[in-house]
């Protein structure tokens, strides 16, 4: 087992053990805080798929997360909230969207393809900002969690924490299964080097359109998952600089790895929360923790390109590990 | 009919504010293969500078300069530090490292003048309005720039075709290489460049902060309808950044105000209500789809790279 696999499995498991942990000390807010640590682990390990394996530089990914919240608040606004038909939705309508976006953007290449993907989601929040009937601008409260008739009750944190721990779980394994697939093969080929991979006689639009619209599935229920989270949906889900975000979390982790997108997540969403909240910081770093964020980020990228999960031996460069 | 020489005129001036904004990025990346996210963070510094001076001095022409002069300063500092070693990184680096710099420029911002917007002024000879036709009275200020506007389009157009510089320039565009191998000093050619894009987005910046609101954060705004226009013109390309810049100008400022009458007519009263704002916002995105379905290069592919 490579150092990397180790500290990945002991990371999820250390993850397993907050809830019982949290409620014996009685911290109800680390709980909270993991969980929506998790949630974007997995639009970040979706991201991944297409960011990293497949050399796609999306800067729209955020649209997904936003389609896959709007699905569940949409349904439950209009009193439906069986969760199997709502998670259905949210996956179906965020694929959908990016089979749409990606027919078109997955032709383009290199700085047209970034922008065309964040032209599409910038679309997509003026869309949400217009839905007066939902919120419009200010959004609007989500305040029925889905249902699950009866199956899981999401109103119980630590229930609620698991099954998110197990989507993540989920979607790590699916990646990690699907890019070492002879899918995921021809996807990594034509990253590397086009040329040769038409050469010996495959077309890189199909694969690469297939792979854009599982990583848009997987972050709608990312997407669901967060509405259930937060209790409302606002059109910032979707703002383009969550896209950043989450690029810089798959980036920061690792790209192009399994466990990278998790590292990243845990690692920026712990950093910002302790800029903006650590008491042993002062009231200045606090009131303008943006600026070191964005000093941070810079730094990662011109010194650390490699991110965290680069730091642990194990895993050929640029391959999975 | 006076309300479409109106419009065409805010549309006009809604173009050339683009442009000067598309311009600078559409160099920087057709040069030096860059993609600067940090272009929005410019054009804020230039109108909080001039806004600053014009308060604290009085001379609008000296708050101006002070912009001008200050946002170039600003650019060069940026290219000199952070952005040089990224020219040989690939996209992703620089859309991350210049997203960096925006929150950077951002926090920067409201921390010295705080997240409130500033109320920016015009001088008295700038402002009032001119009797264009019987019924119509337009504002000074936004004929102003619009004449800067074109001027400027004309100063580089010029430049570029008709100097020793522009030759360099254009050089640089079709091959970096061939260009430093004939002992030409690419990385100033580079700087100054970028410190000209700069100076740009600062002169958009302060020309805008009159007309909108100046606040940390109003870069980003119109950074991303940016990337439209040079999308839609074809990256690299100064001719395609400045039709792109009129076209999506127009679009939008047409779209805002005649999309919903219209669609009145076609459908219900309340139905144009909804759809006519929300398509309006989101017609510049559906222009660009569309050219990039027929012209995935742009309109005018520049002829380096």
């Amino acid at each position: 087992m490579s150092a990397r696999t180790s500290v990945l499995l002991a990371l999820l498991a250390l993850l397993a053990a907050v809830p019982p942990l949290a409620a014996y000390f009685n911290q109800p807010f680390y709980l909270d805080l993991l969980r929506r640590v998790m949630i974007f682990a997995i639009a970040a390990v979706s991201l991944n798929l297409i960011l990293g394996y497949g050399g796609l530089v999306s800067f729209g990914h955020a649209a997904y997360l936003g389609i896959g919240a709007y699905a569940v608040g949409i349904l439950t606004h209009h009193g439906i909230h069986n969760g199997w038909l709502q998670w259905g939705v949210a996956i179906g309508a965020s694929a959908l969207v990016a089979l749409a976006i990606g027919a078109i953007s997955v032709r383009t290449s290199g700085i047209y393809f970034i922008m065309i993907t964040l032209a599409f989601t910038q679309m997509l929040y003026y869309l949400g900002i217009s839905l007066a009937e939902y919120g419009g601008d200010d959004g609007m409260r989500v305040p029925v969690r889905s249902q699950f008739s009866g199956l899981v009750d999401l109103n119980d944190g630590a229930t609620f924490y698991y099954v998110v721990l197990g989507i993540l779980a989920a979607s790590m394994y699916l990646v990690h299964r699907l890019v070492n697939s002879r899918f995921g093969l021809v996807l990594q080929a034509a990253r590397s080097n086009e040329a040769r991979t038409r050469a010996i006689g495959y077309s890189p639009y199909p694969y690469r359109l297939v792979a854009f619209v599982i990583a848009g599935g997987l972050c709608g229920i990312a997407g669901a998952l967060l509405v259930n989270h937060t209790a409302y949906l606002t059109p910032e889900f979707m703002n383009w600089t969550r896209s950043g975000e989450l690029m810089f979390m798959v980036i920061l982790g690792g790209i192009a790895t399994t466990a990278g997108p998790l590292f990243g997540t845990t690692a920026l969403l712990l950093i910002e929360d302790l800029l903006q909240g650590w008491s042993l910081l002062p009231k200045w770093v606090h009131e303008h923790w943006q600026l070191y964020l964005g000093v941070f980020l810079v730094l990662v990228v011109l010194f650390a390109k490699r991110g965290l999960a680069g730091l642990l031996p194990g895993g050929k460069d640029g391959s999975d590990g | 009919m006076i309300l479409i020489l109106e419009q065409t005129l805010n549309g006009l001036q809604l173009g050339v504010m683009l442009f000067l904004m598309a311009a600078g990025l559409t160099l920087v990346f057709g040069i030096m293969n860059l993609v600067n996210l940090a272009h929005g963070a410019l054009y804020m510094v230039g109108a909080y500078l001039t806004t600053w001076c014009f308060q604290a001095s009085g001379s609008f022409v000296f708050a101006v300069l002070f912009g001008l002069v200050g946002t170039l300063a600003a650019g060069v500092f940026t290219e000199l530090v952070a952005l040089r070693t990224l020219y040989e990184r690939d996209h992703l680096d620089q859309v991350l490292a210049t997203f960096g710099l925006i929150l950077f420029f951002n926090e920067i911002i409201a921390m010295v003048f705080g997240r409130a917007a500033l109320y920016s002024s015009i001088p008295e000879y700038l402002s009032g309005h001119v009797q264009l036709t019987q019924t119509l009275r337009y504002p000074f200020y936004r004929l102003v720039i619009i004449g800067i506007g074109f001027g400027v389009a004309l100063l580089l157009w010029y430049v570029v075709s008709r100097t020793r510089i522009g030759m360099l320039i254009r050089a640089g565009a079709s091959n970096r290489t061939m260009v430093a191998a004939l002992g030409i000093n690419i990385r100033l050619l580079y700087t100054i460049v970028f410190g000209v894009g700069a100076a740009l987005a600062g002169l958009a910046g302060l020309l805008s902060g009159p007309i909108y609101a100046v606040q940390p954060g109003m870069g980003e705004l119109i950074l991303i309808q940016v990337f439209v226009v040079i999308v839609i013109g074809g990256i690299g390309s100064i001719r395609g950044a400045f039709a792109g810049a009129l076209i999506v100008g127009m679009v939008d400022t047409m779209g805002r105000a005649f999309l919903k009458p219209t669609l009145a007519t076609v459908l219900t009263p309340t139905a144009a209500e909804t759809v006519g704002p929300a398509l309006a916002s989101m017609l510049i995105y559906l222009l660009m789809a569309v050219v990039l379905a027929f012209r995935p290069e742009g309109l005018f592919p520049s002829r380096g790279a």
